[in-house]
């Protein structure tokens, strides 16, 4: 165990020297490949906002159910099965039918290739799922139905909540998916997230509709009118919705100086809108944003070029808000918060201080003990934690891995129990030694043999212990299994290889000398 | 040359298990009628660190700012240096009325001074549970991963020995938290599974030890063995201990009160880890009648 042939000296230092050399990098401003890489610093250390945001599907569920309301009923009637109070309750299509017409609905309904219960191939099964009661049939959306439309939302959304966080112009955000029906986004650097909050919080969903005078429920539906608090009966028809526009602005009226919201339409949108504001001339249009009516202007004039604007009580500010949902396009979705965890940039610097200067002192109390302990060796065992803390370090760099407030701890946890595979070394010499004082080089040859299993056996044990963290802690948590799972490898290489070495010079220069440790 | 360590540790064995027996008992009746003082994270609410400069402001007027706001259950307490403080409330979903926007401006015009908001956290009422819940699982797991190496590595008495050495570390240490109404957050899960490895990790070299010593002196009882593995290697436990426990104790007093229960939890279980892979993982041995006839059988076996 004392031999090292040159190559694996040279190995041995290189790859220590190239690992470690990451560490510069981090201080250098280079733009060079190597250079480039640095340790991130997560949200708790350089302050920012992480959020956590959940999809709620109920809307969606509520329209997709109602979406199948009539052709299930022009099937049933195709199928020539009577039914009877057919109606919807809470998600639920609810109809009665007779006993001997079960087998014919349970044909098709899970027949799959039907229109209408559509099979879904990647979770094997069906978009709804049904139950009979007596004669009534209960029909709603299956467990994996609903896990559909919500990963189909969030898939949607996310290109959205992206848009819409971009336009506001913060740095280097990361949004990605998370489960099913979440989406998770961090905001480096920011210091107030609630304009971010409130620009997620709207679903922005746009629609210009027609006010009538028929009063009556079928058809229509009521609105508060926002700016005069007006109450209006609004038709459900629906001319334009947001997805039909191209861009919006905020802009000040040219007659009373208010701020309004310029939008310009796509073809599509200009054809159909040039063609209901030439119809209904003089009587009025109502826009209605999230179901609230912001207004409902009368229609002077027949508007063909694609271009119109929203009035409504805005402030410059809001109207600025509007126009940014608007361009970003509408969520399918509302989205909440369900989780928020700010910092502030300074508390995030308190945090490295603190972090830095209590790994600094743990480190000097570390080595101070070791020289008093082991002397010559104790300097051979800090030399080995100096080369593990760099490679740790290095490798934290090379792999731009997140260092947290918890990961800080974690290097400085690996510093305490890096020593370990030294002492183990050490002590397990130091018996060998008593047993044969004679033989200092056989000695040291079987105290590395014995300890090196249970060195192996120690740390693996460790290092399960924190993988399984990293695979089920979350945020800063995170960064500590990290630092510690890294720090595990760095201590083996350490003291395998470079406290092996270092004592093996010394081993063979005092062949004869007695209690070397 | 230094002395070699002989002591007589399994004339201890008795009272010491006697002893740990009762604190797992304790720890046990405290965790289920006493209950445990969870955090945000498991229990949903919202936390709030602010720094007030002005030196008129007061523990009762920030309690009071933040009162009669219907924000439930309130907290609020001075956190490390002057002018901080950590404020915790129930309240855990919030709607366009009642949001941390309006608290925060309804806080800052009732003390009428600059409010800097260091930190604010919210969690939800599902994903706490969750956060709880994997926790958990996470824990599980990880007793269950130590079970299944040392059991690869080694004989089913080593596996259970450590198993029970590592589940009285955990149930004290968590009884230690009850006791002083300590928070329990994330990072305090991270501290038990950081003191799972460390337990094992340090019976390990024991265990190590005594298996070797067992084959080279197969004649020996267990008992003999046990203590002379134990003394061959109280050294290292010894040294190990005081590195990591300076390490720990650095970020304790030096590395701010976020980090301030997790390394507290790491230091209780380092000392109660130490403590039991010598005084609770080679007793198990001696009871399970481990012997050189017993290691050499499973051998074979295998």
């Amino acid at each position: 165990m004392l031999n090292f042939s040159k190559i694996k000296i040279v190995l041995i230092y290189l790859s220590f020297l190239v690992v470690s050399f990451f560490c510069f990098s981090n201080i250098s401003d280079s733009n060079n490949f190597f250079l480039k890489k640095k340790i991130n610093l997560g949200l708790d250390l350089q302050g920012g906002s992480y959020l956590l945001l959940e999809v709620d599907s109920t809307p969606l569920q509520k329209r997709q159910i109602q979406s199948k309301v009539i052709p299930l009923k022009k099937k049933l009637i195709e199928k020539n099965i009577n039914y009877k109070n057919f109606k919807i309750k809470e998600n639920t299509i609810l109809f009665e039918i007779n006993e001997n017409d079960k087998e014919k609905f349970e044909k098709f309904f899970k027949d799959k290739n039907n229109d209408i219960n559509i099979y879904l191939n990647q979770y094997r099964s069906f978009e709804l799922d049904y139950v009979f009661e007596k004669n009534l049939v209960k029909i709603f959306l299956s467990k994996n139905g609903i896990i559909k439309l919500n990963t189909s939302a969030v898939d949607q959304s996310i290109e959205i909540v992206r848009k819409r966080i971009d336009e506001t112009g913060t740095k280097e955000p990361s949004i990605i998916k998370r489960g099913s029906n979440r989406i998770l986004v961090e905001l480096p650097g920011i210091k107030d997230p609630e304009r971010i909050k409130e620009l997620l919080g709207k679903t922005a969903q746009l629609s210009f509709r027609m006010v009538t005078d028929d009063k009556t429920e079928f058809g229509n539906e009521t609105f508060i009118l926002k700016d005069t608090q007006e109450k209006i009966s609004v038709s459900k028809r629906i001319i334009l919705t947001g997805d039909n526009l191209i861009d919006a602005n905020p802009k000040y009226d040219n007659i009373n100086q208010e701020p309004i919201v310029a939008f310009t339409l796509n073809r599509l949108g200009s054809q159909r809108f040039g063609q209901a504001t030439s119809k209904n001339i003089g009587k009025r249009l109502a826009i209605i944003l999230d179901n609230e009516a912001i207004s409902a202007p009368v229609i002077r004039d027949a508007i063909t070029g694609g271009q119109g604007t929203i009035s409504g009580n805005f402030t410059f500010q809001s109207a600025t808000d509007l126009s940014l949902l608007l361009r970003s396009g509408a969520l399918p979705a509302p989205l909440s918060v369900v989780e928020e965890r700010t910092v502030g940039p300074d508390l995030g610097q308190d945090s490295i201080d603190a972090g830095v200067f209590s790994l600094i002192i743990g480190f000097f109390l570390v080595i101070i003990f070791m020289i008093i302990k082991y002397r010559l060796f104790g300097l051979i065992a800090n030399i080995s934690l100096i080369s593990n803390l760099l490679m740790l370090i290095g490798f934290l760099t090379l792999l731009e891995a997140t260092l947290t407030l918890p990961g800080i701890a974690g290097i400085i946890l690996t510093v305490g129990m890096a020593v370990d595979a030294n002492v183990l070394i050490f002590e397990r010499i130091k018996e060998e030694l008593r047993k044969n004082i004679s033989n200092n080089i056989q000695a040291f040859d079987l105290g590395f043999k014995r300890s090196v299993v249970t060195i192996l056996d120690a740390n693996i044990t460790t290092l399960i212990a924190s993988i399984i963290l990293f695979i089920f802690g979350s945020g800063p948590v995170k960064g500590f299994a990290v630092t510690l799972s890294i720090g595990l490898i760095t201590t083996l290489f350490s003291a395998y290889f470079i406290s092996r070495h270092l004592t093996s010079i010394i081993v063979l220069r005092n062949r004869e000398k007695k209690f070397l440790i | 040359m230094k002395k070699e360590y002989n002591y007589n540790f399994t004339k201890k064995f008795k009272m010491a298990n006697l002893i740990s027996i009762f604190f797992v008992l304790i720890s046990l009746i405290l965790i289920i009628f006493k209950g445990l003082n969870f955090g945000i994270d498991f229990k949903g609410g919202t936390l709030i660190e602010l720094r007030v400069e002005s030196n008129n402001i007061k523990i009762n007027d920030i309690r009071s700012a933040f009162s009669n706001m219907d924000l439930g259950d309130l907290n609020v307490k001075e956190f490390g240096k002057k002018g901080d403080y950590l404020i915790k409330f129930e309240k855990k979903e919030f709607n366009k009325v009642v949001n941390i926007k309006s608290i925060k401006e309804s806080v800052v015009n009732k003390l009428g001074v600059d409010v800097n908001f260091r930190r604010i956290e919210n969690v939800g009422p599902k994903v706490s549970t969750e956060l709880l819940n994997s926790g958990l699982i996470a824990i599980c797991l990880a007793l269950g991963a130590m079970l299944f190496y040392i059991w690869i590595r080694f004989e089913w008495q080593f596996s259970l020995g450590s198993i029970l050495a590592i589940f009285h570390d955990v149930l004290i240490t968590i009884g230690i938290f009850s006791i002083l109404s300590l928070e329990v957050n994330l990072s305090i899960v991270a501290a038990v599974l950081t003191i799972v490895g460390y337990s094992m990790n340090d019976t390990v070299v024991i265990y190590d030890r005594i298996r070797e010593n067992l084959s080279k002196y197969s004649s020996s009882t267990i008992d003999d063995v046990s203590n002379t593995s134990i003394n061959e290697t109280l050294s290292r436990t010894i040294i190990t201990s005081v590195t990591t426990l300076l390490a720990l104790g650095s970020i304790y007093v030096l590395g701010g009160e976020i980090l301030k229960g997790f390394s507290l939890a790491m230091i209780i279980g380092v000392i109660i880890g130490t403590y039991s892979s010598i005084f609770v993982a080679s007793p198990i041995l001696k009871y399970l009648r481990v012997s050189y006839k017993s290691i050499v059988k499973e051998d074979e076996k295998n």
